[in-house]
C-alpha cells in the first residue's frame, strides 16, 4: 500500500535548481516515478525536455547515475546498460539490485525512438521505460508528434484559415506495447498520484520490461496557466481522455473508472490549443473528438471485460 | 561559476558531482513565492507530492518549508492544498 | 605457441573477440559482417565466451548499446559494414565524444546509392572525422592481431577513443589464408581486464553522461578529444612495442616496402597492398627504383612518418579506394599531400589514382600502369593529370 508520509521519506533523486519550467508537468512525472522504488536506480533519458533542462553542464540534477546518448535511442541505450550490469554481476562484479530506467518523451518515443522501444521490449531487458507524454515536440517550441491529440493547434499542425489543428488521432502506443506480450504495461497521469505510484512499484518490481506512459501536461504548449497543471491531468481522468489502465501480463484493466465520465469538452475549453474547436463552425470537430474517445473507452471496456470479467479494479 | 579550461574538466563532458545543480538558484525566476501557514497546514504533503522544482521540504511526515532557493513561484502547491493553506504573495 | 588455422578475415576477427572475451556485444547483421557476428554468436551458444549478446534491432541501436554498455563500465565490441555504419554515424560521434573505449570491426563495404554488397573504402572514410582511431588491415593475420591491439589502444588511460579496425569486404572478410593464432591464456594476460573510468554502474559515485553544452563549453570538450587523437598518434609506438613484445609481430603506422632508394613509390591501404607489393617487386627486378608505403593507421594521421617516407621521392602515386566526390581527389591523396606539403621543402609531384570502387578488381597490370605514370611524373618533375581512374568504363 501506498503511503505519502512513507514516500516522503525517500532522498530525492532529482534536485532542485534544474531548469524546466516551474510548473512543468513531466518533472512531477519524474518524481513521482521515481518514488517507485528505494533500490538504487540508473536514469537514462532520450533527447527533450527533460534531458536537456536537468543536465546543462556543468550542473545535473540527477543524484543518481545518468545518462543521456541521443534523441532516438532512450531505449537501446539503457539496453546495453542492463546488459552491461548483466554481464557484471554473473561475474560477480556487481552485488547491488539495480533498477534500471528509461524516460522518452512523446516526441523520443511513439516517433523516432519507436523502434529503439520495440527492439528493447522484444529482447526482454530488465527496464522500465517511462514516457512522458506532454503530447508534442515541447522542447523545439510545440509541433505535432505521434501522440498529439486529433484537433489540437501545433507549430506543425496549426490552426487558421483552412486548416484546422491535427487531423490525424494519436496513436494508441499503450496497445503497441501490449502487443509486445511484455509482463507490465500502463498509463497513468500525474493527479492520481497512488495509481501512478503503485504502478511504478509494480513495474519496478516486475522482472522483464515495463512500460508506463504519464500523461505529462505541458502548460506552455497547451496553453493554460501553470498553477493548474495538476488540474489539467485530473480533468483528462476525469473525461476519459486518458484512461487509467494497466496490462499485467495480457489482462487489461482500469485502476481507475470515473463513475461518470465528464464531457471532453471540459477537458479541450481550459487549454488554448484547442480554443479554435469552440467556434461555432468547428462544433463537428468537438463532437469527433467525443465520439474518438467514447470509441477507445468502448474498446478499452471490451479488453477489460474478456481479460477479467468479474475482477475489482485494483487501487 | 568561473570558466574552465580544457584541462581542468572531466572527459567526456561527464558531470561527476551528481546533483550540483542544487547550487543553482532557480528562485530569482518567480514572481510570486508561495507561504504557508503551518497553524491550517494538516500535513496531507499533496504539495511536496505535486512540486515540479522539489521545493517543498517534509521532515518525519511535517511539512517545514519552502526551499526559496529553488522555487519558481508556479502556484502549483497553492492550487493543490486542499485546505487552501498557502497562498501566493508577490516575492 | 602458435597454431594456424584456416580462417576467413570474418573468422579471424571472431576469433580475437573469443580470445578477448567482451563483457557485451550488441551487433545487427550485414554482408560482409555477417560471419563475424554469426561465428561469435554461436561461439557464445556454446559456452566458449561469457559475453552477453544484444541482437539489436539495427545499427543505430548496435552502437547506442555499445554506448550504454562502455559507459555502464563493460568492455564492449560491435561490428559493421557500409550502410550500417553510415546509420550508426550520429552515435559513432557520440561514442568519441563520451570517451568510450569501444572496438568496432568494420568490414568495408560500398555505399549506396547504387546498393553495392562489395569491398571499398568509402564507409570508413565517411567516418573519418568522427573521433574514432582507424586501422586498415592488410589481411586476415592483420584483422586478428589489429583486432587484439585495439583493446589496448583503445583503453589506454590517456587515450580513451573508440577503435575501428577495418578490412576489406569479401576480398578479405571471405577469403581463407592461414592465421596464426596465439595462446588464449596469453592474449588473456595481454589484453587484461578493463578499469573503467567513472562508469555509470558504480552506485556510490553517481556520474551523469551526456549533458548538454552550451557555447561554454562545448569547445573544451571537444578540444579534449582532439587532444586525445594526438595522444593517441604519440603513444602508438609504445602501444606497438608491447604488442610486438606480446605477440612478436612488428607494427607501424605505415610498413615501408623497398623505399630505402626508391625515386617513385605507391602509397595504398589494405589488401591492395598484397597486390602492389608483388608488382614493387616485378618492376625492381627491371631496375625500376619504386617501393612502397602502405598505410596501417589513417586515423590518427601520421603525418610526420609519411613525409619522412617521401622525402626523397621523385614522384608518389596515391592509391584510394573510394572517392570523395569533392572534385579534388580521394580522403587519403588529401591527407598525404597535406602532410607532404607542409612537412617537405622540396614539392613532390603527387598522383591519385581511385579505383576498385564497389569491389571492382584491381590487377597487377593496373599498379604496373599506375607505376609507369609515376615513373613519367618523376623524369619531366610534371603531373599530367592530378586525379586519375584505374579501372573503370569511362
Amino acid at each position: 500500500m501506498v503511503n505519502i508520509k512513507e514516500l516522503s521519506q525517500i532522498p530525492e533523486r532529482l534536485t532542485g535548481g534544474h531548469r524546466l519550467c516551474g510548473g512543468c508537468g513531466a518533472t512531477i512525472a519524474v518524481r513521482q516515478i521515481l518514488m517507485g522504488t528505494k533500490n538504487p536506480v540508473v536514469v537514462g533519458s532520450a533527447t527533450g525536455c527533460l534531458e536537456v533542462s536537468t543536465t546543462i553542464y556543468p550542473y545535473s540534477a540527477w543524484k543518481v547515475p545518468f545518462i543521456h546518448n541521443a534523441f532516438e535511442n532512450s531505449a537501446s541505450n539503457m539496453s546495453g546498460v542492463e546488459t552491461a550490469y548483466k554481464a557484471m554481476k554473473k561475474k560477480g562484479k556487481i552485488k547491488e539490485d539495480i533498477k534500471f530506467l528509461a524516460f522518452g518523451g512523446d516526441g523520443g518515443t511513439y516517433d523516432i525512438g519507436l523502434q529503439a522501444l520495440s527492439g528493447m521490449l522484444e529482447r526482454g531487458h530488465n527496464i522500465l521505460y517511462v514516457c512522458y507524454n506532454n503530447e508534442a515536440y515541447m522542447n523545439t517550441s510545440v509541433q505535432r508528434s505521434g501522440a498529439t491529440p486529433f484537433g489540437a493547434d501545433t507549430t506543425t499542425s496549426p490552426a487558421g484559415k483552412v486548416k484546422s489543428g491535427k487531423d490525424r488521432i494519436r496513436k494508441d502506443l499503450t496497445s503497441i506495447v501490449a502487443a509486445h506480450h511484455v509482463p507490465y504495461a500502463a498509463q497513468a497521469t500525474i493527479s492520481n498520484w497512488k495509481d501512478l505510484v503503485t504502478k511504478a512499484e509494480k513495474a519496478f518490481a516486475t522482472e522483464g520490461p515495463t512500460f508506463i506512459n504519464v500523461l505529462a501536461p505541458c502548460f506552455r504548449g497547451w496553453r493554460y496557466p501553470a498553477e493548474k497543471t495538476v488540474e489539467m491531468s485530473k480533468l483528462a481522468v476525469e473525461t476519459g481522455y486518458w484512461p487509467l489502465i494497466e496490462v499485467e501480463n495480457g489482462i487489461w484493466r482500469f485502476t481507475y473508472k470515473p463513475s461518470v465520465r465528464k464531457p471532453i469538452a471540459d477537458f479541450l475549453k481550459p487549454q488554448r490549443r484547442f480554443e479554435h474547436l469552440f467556434q461555432d463552425k468547428n462544433k463537428h470537430l468537438l463532437d469527433k473528438i467525443q465520439e474518438q474517445t467514447d470509441e477507445h473507452w468502448a474498446y478499452l471496456e471490451r479488453l477489460t471485460s474478456i481479460s477479467c470479467a468479474g475482477e475489482k479494479p485494483a487501487v | 561559476m568561473e570558466l574552465k579550461n580544457s584541462r581542468e574538466i572531466p572527459i567526456g563532458g561527464k558531470i561527476t558531482k551528481a546533483g550540483n545543480a542544487e547550487e543553482y538558484n532557480t528562485g530569482d525566476w518567480r514572481t510570486f513565492k508561495p507561504v504557508i501557514d503551518h497553524g491550517k497546514c494538516t500535513n496531507c504533503l499533496f504539495c511536496w507530492m505535486y512540486c515540479p522544482d522539489s521545493s517543498i521540504l517534509v521532515k518525519d511526515g511535517k511539512v517545514t518549508d519552502v526551499d526559496y532557493k529553488h522555487c519558481k513561484g508556479c502556484g502549483i502547491c497553492a492550487e493543490v492544498c486542499p485546505r487552501k493553506c498557502i497562498k501566493m504573495e508577490k516575492g | 605457441m602458435t597454431k594456424i588455422l584456416p580462417l576467413t578475415g570474418d573468422h579471424a576477427a571472431a576469433e580475437s573477440m573469443r580470445q578477448i572475451n567482451p563483457d557485451v556485444v550488441a551487433a545487427y547483421p550485414i554482408t560482409p559482417q555477417t560471419e563475424i557476428v554469426m561465428s561469435f554468436s554461436q561461439m557464445a551458444a556454446n559456452g566458449l565466451v561469457d559475453t552477453e549478446l544484444i541482437p539489436v534491432e539495427s545499427e543505430h541501436s548496435a552502437m547506442s548499446a555499445c554506448v550504454g554498455s562502455s559507459a555502464a563500465g563493460a568492455r564492449t565490441m560491435t561490428a559493421t559494414s557500409s550502410q550500417g555504419l553510415a546509420l550508426m554515424w550520429e552515435i559513432l560521434y557520440v561514442a568519441s565524444g563520451l570517451r568510450l573505449p569501444i572496438v568496432m570491426h568494420t568490414v568495408n563495404r560500398a555505399l549506396s546509392a547504387p546498393i553495392n554488397i562489395h569491398g571499398d573504402h568509402s564507409d570508413g572514410m565517411g567516418a573519418r572525422d568522427s573521433g574514432w582511431i582507424q586501422i586498415y588491415c592488410e589481411n586476415g593475420q592483420e584483422v586478428y592481431e589489429m583486432g587484439l591491439m585495439a583493446i589496448r589502444l583503445a583503453e589506454h588511460s590517456d587515450i580513451l577513443l573508440p577503435v575501428m579496425v577495418c578490412q576489406d569486404g569479401f576480398i578479405t572478410s571471405h577469403a581463407i589464408e592461414g592465421v596464426s593464432i596465439l595462446e588464449d591464456a596469453d592474449v588473456k594476460k595481454y589484453v587484461g581486464s578493463y578499469v573503467p573510468k567513472d562508469p555509470l554502474l558504480d552506485i556510490s559515485h553517481p556520474v551523469t553522461y551526456g549533458p548538454i553544452d552550451l557555447q561554454d563549453y562545448y569547445f573544451e570538450h571537444r578540444y579534449q578529444q582532439a587532444e586525445a587523437m594526438r595522444t593517441a598518434k604519440k603513444k602508438l609506438p609504445e602501444i606497438f612495442a608491447e604488442f610486438n613484445k606480446f605477440s612478436g609481430k612488428k607494427y607501424d603506422f605505415i610498413e615501408k616496402y623497398k623505399m630505402d632508394d626508391a625515386e617513385v613509390a605507391v602509397l595504398a591501404l589494405s589488401s591492395t597492398c598484397g597486390t602492389t607489393r608483388y608488382v614493387v617487386d616485378e618492376m625492381r627486378e627491371k631496375g625500376i627504383k619504386v617501393g612502397m608505403i602502405k598505410l596501417t593507421v589513417f586515423r590518427p594521421f601520421p603525418m610526420e612518418e609519411i613525409a619522412a617516407a617521401c622525402k626523397n621521392l621523385k614522384a608518389l602515386a596515391v592509391l584510394d579506394r573510394a572517392d570523395s566526390c569533392a572534385a579534388q581527389g580521394g580522403p587519403v591523396f588529401n591527407d598525404v599531400c597535406t602532410a607532404n606539403y607542409t612537412l617537405l621543402d622540396k614539392k613532390i609531384p603527387t598522383l591519385n589514382y581511385i579505383y576498385g570502387l564497389g569491389g571492382r578488381d584491381i590487377d597487377e597490370a593496373q599498379i604496373r600502369n599506375i607505376i609507369n605514370e609515376t615513373v613519367e611524373a618523376a623524369k619531366t618533375g610534371k603531373v599530367k593529370k592530378l586525379i586519375n581512374y584505374s579501372g573503370v568504363r569511362i
